[in-house]
């Protein structure tokens, strides 16, 4: 009897061959395919099991994790969740991850690579993994003054430290709070989130890096570095300032905003221009300076690039092929020119900061569990605009703004300030955009802002009377 | 000159250190589990893991008294076994009593002290076994009474008043209180009748009538005990929907008929009756029919009746490899986690790695079975450990193969791992018996070896 035990052996050897073939197979070779199917509850779980890095705004956290007690470990929590919304997004178990959150995954849940000793060190400490901080480059007093000053409105402010490229600031209003798109209720996050979606005022936006608006008379300043750096102008130039332009080859006529020529009798220096704000001066210096001036101008400045800071701003755009009565009208932020609050911040920096425009960005430090420092982002720049001189110049001209000219509101005490105004239409019967960009101290300025408010009127004057005391209120919160 | 009696290695010390060892496996595994999910370990732990390691020595030391010549591989790795899968009942324990303080919900009476009672129970009835029957061949002498209470406990959960029916599957007995499958030890008294029965008659069985196709095939006469073991497995299948039982019934039953006829025709009749078994059930049997679905394709089922199975290969693919790590997965999200896929738990916290070392702790559990019935040299002996070991073999594989989708899934327990006291007991009284074959296999003949003779001992290989 023994030949057929010895047979029925070799068959059940085979049968455990078959379960290890097999294991193999599901655990090895198929495992990443399950992971990742749907109704796999695990990825999920394991992600709301550890305890996601914070993300810090100075040392205070804007966004953390907490037990909660529940079946998901962890939930986050954001201490001021409108405030900051803009720049740490949100991190949802319906709707996914947005901002910081998203584009910081991998450090938050320390999966990055950065953290390869600290996992070795967990793992033979025996502790469990936990993720990394994030320190943001916030200014969490320009940050505030910016939500207080935007208040109701619906606008944005960005405010960049011109040296660096730092974000100190990125506010949005209507805001959102994103406590409740992170709480472990599926139900009640969806009818919030419905319900942000379907606000017309569009509170999910990235208001301050993803709206596109004209930057109407701000974008002077983008004119006005352009007739610089042609060696053709200074501020003493005399430019004609009619009561209305008409367009080239068109019969259109282009009106100041005031409906009156610009200085003595239609004639004007390129400095009074920029502080009265003169379309038609700059709609005519425009059309001089050409198309491709204006543009190399204007991309040098960040315009058709779209920065990572990390996360993705839009591409601010300079209009593709204008004609020339287009490009009069591009020359004062009108016709196809968008920029978003961060580009506009960037022109006003890039101006403060010698000429050099330096790349945005919003993360400082990332710092490992111990909160020991594992990479500093260092500033980088992204080209040189404009001339040292050149820059000293319209640095000068802006301060004339401020001091004598439109952007009377941004004035404060005992510190040169240099600013422009702006407001651009969007079209009939829509209200125009009203623009504050600035920066100060003049001399080796700390802070650029830019204000945008899309519900403005439709005068000149509301880039002065909405705009600028929100940038002075940001520029004195960075100085103090 | 005198020449000193040459004694025949017992191998125990061997036994004794490698018990130690699965002891000690055991109590890493508790302090794993303590300080990954955070729980720590309490006295009542403390008391288990002593409670263990006394019923492990208790065993020992019954094997040292009653069966000194026992194979000294197959205790240690049952024992290893039986404490991996406390230790997995536990950390699912673990986990339910967290996921309930969570919830705010009443805290769920954990199973591993349930299952600690059991294993006791089980070691008392090995012990028993052990002390009761001194020699296995006077187990033949009961052959048909076996036969006839095997065939009682089979049908036994039909009955009314004590049957249960328990997710479907009519295996339970509930009496005093206390659920029992007894199918679990029909099984072991059905090997017991098989070996008896088979012994008697293999001479009628193997004759051969007609030859077919190269085969020699039985006198249709003597088809009689394959087609009622055949109708019985059906019967199981039809009234009380349990396949696994079913398969491994007819399987063992066919299996056993091989060895003792050494007539493959046996096994082509066997296997035919199986194939018409199988179609038939596929036909007629919605349940079998739906088993068959979910295995060709569970994720048209994986919010229904698909869900174990799906679940369960979410836990082996979350494992992968090296595992992740005892009390770090999330063993709760398989149902049934500590009973019917104790595996699929083990897979996602201990990898294909400690898998593979499971399953070759089952292999060498199931070669060293064969090899008893290789060695002893009655025909009765050697039916029954053959049976005894091919039980334990078609169990890993049907539940195994079960969980992992390499072949439809059937409710069985895994043995020695799954919590459940029925299958507990039986498997523990399965290595009683072979340990005790095992015994009288490796023993020295009663008969001792002339003076002379000694110098040229035959030694037997172990």
């Amino acid at each position: 009897m023994n030949r057929p035990i010895r047979r029925i052996g070799l068959v059940l050897a085979l049968l455990m061959v078959a379960l290890i073939v097999n294991l193999t197979i599901i655990q090895v070779f198929m495992a990443r395919d399950y992971r990742d199917r749907p109704g796999n509850q695990r990825n999920l779980l394991a992600e709301y099991d550890r305890e996601r890095g914070p993300i810090l705004v100075g040392n205070e956290p804007a966004a953390r994790s907490v037990e909660t007690g529940n079946t998901l470990r962890y939930q986050r929590e954001y201490s001021n969740g409108p405030l900051f919304a803009p720049v740490t997004g949100f991190y949802s178990l319906v709707y996914g991850a947005t901002g910081l959150e998203r584009t910081e995954n991998n450090i938050l849940t320390g999966k990055s690579d950065l953290f390869f000793v600290d996992r070795i060190q967990q793992l033979f400490a025996g502790r469990r993994r936990t993720g990394g901080a994030v320190t943001t480059t916030i200014n969490s007093a320009a940050q505030e003054a910016a939500f207080k000053g935007l208040g109701s409105k619906v606008g944005a402010v960005v405010a960049i430290e011109p040296a660096t490229g730092r974000i100190l600031a990125s506010v949005q209003s209507p805001s959102f709070d994103p406590n409740r798109l992170t709480n472990h209720d599926p139900a009640s996050i969806r009818e919030y989130y419905n319900a942000l979606r379907d606000d017309p005022t569009k509170p999910l936006l990235n208001r301050p890096i993803v709206a596109l608006n004209p930057p109407g008379s701000t974008f002077k300043l983008v004119t006005t570095a352009a007739a610089l750096a042609s060696g053709q102008y200074t501020p003493d130039s005399i430019l004609p300032g009619p009561r209305a332009y008409t367009l080239p080859n068109t019969t259109t006529k282009l009106h100041n905003w005031n409906d009156k020529a610009c200085g003595t009798n239609g004639q004007v220096t390129l400095r009074d221009a920029l502080a009265l704000s003169c379309n038609t001066a700059f709609a005519w210096l425009g059309v001089q300076l050409g198309d491709d001036a204006l543009r190399a101008q204007a991309e040098k400045m960040g315009f058709d690039t779209a920065f990572d800071i990390p996360l993705r701003a839009a591409r601010s755009m300079y209009p593709e092929n204008p004609d020339v009565p287009q490009t009069a009208l591009t020359a004062i932020g009108q016709f196809d020119v968008r920029a978003t609050a961060m580009q506009m911040a960037m022109v006003g920096a890039a101006i403060g900061n010698g000429g050099v425009t330096m790349k945005p960005y919003l993360v400082q430090e990332v710092r490992g569990q111990d909160l020991a420092i594992l990479k500093t982002t260092q500033p980088e720049v992204f080209a040189t605009a404009m001339t040292a001189a050149d820059a000293a110049t319209e640095t000068e001209m802006m301060v004339n703004v401020v001091d004598n000219g439109t952007g009377s509101n941004a004035r404060i005490p005992g510190v040169r300030v240099a600013g422009k105004t702006g407001t651009a239409q969007t079209g009939n019967d829509r209200p125009s955009v009203a623009w504050f960009v600035s920066f100060a101290p003049a001399k080796n300025p700390k802070v650029a802002v830019a204000v945008m408010i899309e519900d403005a009127g439709t005068a000149e004057i509301s880039g002065n009377a909405l705009a600028a005391p929100i940038a002075k209120s940001v520029m004195k919160a960075v100085l103090r | 000159m005198s020449i000193p009696a040459v004694r025949q290695p017992t191998r125990r010390g061997v036994e004794l250190i490698l018990l130690v060892f699965a002891w000690l496996i055991g109590v890493l595994g508790v302090l794993q589990v303590g300080w990954a999910t955070g729980e720590g370990t309490t006295t009542r732990l403390w008391i288990t893991i002593g409670v263990v390691g006394a019923l492990a020595l208790a065993m020992h030391i019954t094997v040292r008294f009653t069966a000194p010549y026992a194979d000294p591989i197959m205790l240690p790795v049952t024992t290893l076994l039986t404490i991996l899968g406390l230790v997995m009942i536990y950390r699912i324990d673990v986990s339910a009593a967290q996921r309930a303080v969570r919830n705010d919900a009443p805290l769920p009476t954990p199973d591993v002290y349930a299952q600690l009672t059991w294993f006791a129970i089980a070691v008392v009835l090995f012990i028993a076994v052990l002390v009761i029957v001194r020699d296995h061949r006077r187990l033949q002498r009961y052959t048909y009474t076996f036969g006839l209470i095997g065939i009682i406990l089979l049908v036994l959960p039909l009955a009314p008043v004590v049957g249960t029916t328990v997710n479907g599957a009519t295996l339970w007995v509930r009496m005093f209180g206390l659920s029992f499958q007894p199918g679990e030890l029909a099984k072991i008294l059905l090997t017991i009748f098989f070996a008896g029965y088979l012994v008697v008659k293999r001479d009628s069985l193997a004759l051969v009538r007609t030859k077919f196709l190269g085969l020699g095939f039985p006198r249709p006469k003597d088809l009689g005990p394959l087609l009622i073991a055949w109708l019985v497995s059906l019967a199981v299948l039809v009234f009380e929907n349990d396949l696994g039982t079913s398969m491994l019934f007819f399987g063992l039953f066919v299996s056993m008929l091989y060895i003792a006829t050494q007539r493959r025709s046996w096994l082509v009749l066997g296997g035919g009756l199986f194939v018409i078994g199988a179609v038939l059930a596929y036909m007629f049997f919605g349940h079998v029919r739906l088993r068959v679905e979910i295995w060709l394709d569970p994720w048209t089922y994986a919010q229904d009746s698909g869900y174990q199975i799906v679940q369960s290969l979410f836990g082996f693919a979350n494992g992968g490899l090296l595992g992740a790590g005892l009390g770090q997965g999330f063993p709760n999200l398989v149902p049934f986690a500590n009973t019917d896929f104790i595996v699929a738990a083990l897979g996602e916290e201990i990898g294909l790695t400690g898998l593979i070392a499971m399953l070759l702790m089952y292999g060498i559990l199931i070669e060293r079975g064969l090899r008893t019935a290789i060695s002893v040299r009655d025909s009765f002996g050697k039916l029954l450990a053959a049976g005894l070991s091919i039980t334990l073999a078609l169990q890993v594989f049907v539940i195994i193969g079960g969980v992992t989708k390499l072949i439809p899934l059937t409710g069985l327990t895994t043995p020695f791992l799954s919590y459940g006291g029925s299958s507990l007991i039986a498997n523990f009284i399965i290595i009683g018996l072979l340990l005790r074959i095992s015994d009288r296999a490796r023993r020295p003949d009663v008969t001792a070896p002339a003076v002379d003779e000694a110098l040229t001992q035959v030694v037997r290989r172990p």
